[in-house]
């Protein structure tokens, strides 16, 4: 079966991706992994360190520094109040 | 550059009551991502925080009013739509939200639910559906699913759960939605789109409890339900809601949407001055 071309918008040229920084508040998160496995851009991951209580919070993965597009879905589905994102570009 | 910068605060730390944090609610629930929606969903409504209140019953859901930096009160047991409505009569121009689980909106206090909808009275409800009562150690109730096993129902639930957007609809509710904590940007738009509304409002929001239901029902922890959710999950408005019944098993849909947007005179007291 041939491939099928990948759609691409009508205006690609002139939109600008967004690039956003994350925040993270180590202290509150809960390790319940929810901006980890459904961030869009799948820019986070687990750290290597854990928080005072055991958990092991959400950190930028190697490489995806200028992956995140600002959406904001990882601010809305955190249930700790621990990470948001600000657009840098 | 490099990549997570730690910080101490959060833009909507104004909000919730931060010394609080954190707070009660177990790793992988999905009452923290609820209270996180509505909280930026009252921000972006563009309503002043001043004129709007949030009013809970008892349990985990209950919490959130305690939780929200807005006026807010904690009631006894299944009262919080009257309270809410007391309120609501009292102080018209108030945005009043009423936020509270299952078991306390649908079983104490189901009359309340009931009358409320039928009289269109002009509340926001925002029920967190997590299928069981969770603080008091993972009862059945109301809404758990035939079949499904918790600390009450070992063998299996016989009981045929109520289906909250049917019973909603039917008694004439003008807005009714149904979404997952993992839907969390339609259930922002599905929020925004009810606190622009006048008269009786509706979202169903379904969120993992992983201690008092997942891991008995072969679901798992939080993130497994939220895969599960995002796997037997359809978005159909116009589904036909009287089929749209929850099982909550890994060969059943679960259907979600905006499913009502109607317009009906909302409720005043007879003899009451415009």
């Amino acid at each position: 079966m041939a491939a099928v071309p990948l759609r691409r918008p009508l205006d690609a040229e002139t939109v600008v991706v967004p690039v956003g920084q994350v925040f993270v508040i180590p202290e509150r998160c809960k390790g319940c992994r929810f901006c980890i496995e459904f961030c869009p851009e799948q820019v986070l991951v687990e750290s290597d360190r854990m928080n005072a209580k055991g958990y092991r919070y959400p950190v930028v993965a190697d490489g995806k520094e200028r992956a995140c597009v600002n959406c904001g879905f990882c601010r809305l589905i955190c249930p700790e109040f621990a990470i948001y994102t600000e657009e840098i570009r | 550059m490099s990549g997570e910068i730690y910080v101490q605060a959060h833009p909507v730390d104004h909000l919730v009551r931060a010394d609080r944090l954190p707070h009660i609610w177990c790793p992988g629930c999905g009452l923290g991502s609820a209270t996180a929606c509505f909280a930026s969903a009252m921000v972006d409504s563009g309503l002043p925080l001043d004129k709007q209140v949030v009013v809970s019953g008892i349990g985990c859901t209950g919490r959130v009013a305690g939780y929200l930096n807005v006026d807010s009160f904690h009631t006894t047991h299944g009262r919080a739509i009257p309270f809410a409505i007391g309120l609501k009569l009292a102080n018209p121009e108030l945005q009043v939200t009423v936020f509270s689980g299952d078991g306390d909106m649908f079983a104490i206090g189901g009359n309340h639910f009931l009358h409320a909808a039928r009289r269109n009275v002009d509340l926001n409800v925002v029920c967190i559906n997590n299928f069981n009562y969770g603080m008091t150690g993972g009862q059945f109730g109301p809404t758990t699913p035939l079949g499904a096993r918790t600390t009450t129902t070992p063998h299996g639930n016989a009981e045929p759960p109520f289906n909250l957007v049917h019973v909603a609809s039917s008694l004439g509710a003008v807005f009714v939605a149904r979404w997952t904590v993992l839907h969390i940007r339609q259930l922002h738009r599905s929020m925004l789109r009810a606190l622009d509304k006048r008269g009786f409002r509706f979202i169903e929001v379904l969120a993992p409890c992983p201690v008092g239901f997942g891991k008995s029902n072969d679901i798992g922890e939080g993130l497994d339900e939220m895969w599960f959710y995002r796997r037997q999950c359809v978005i159909d408005p116009e589904t036909d809601l009287a089929q749209a019944t929850i099982e909550m098993k890994h060969d059943s849909r679960i259907v979600l949407g905006d499913f009502v947007d109607i317009e009906r005179p909302v409720f005043r007291p007879s003899g009451w001055e415009e």
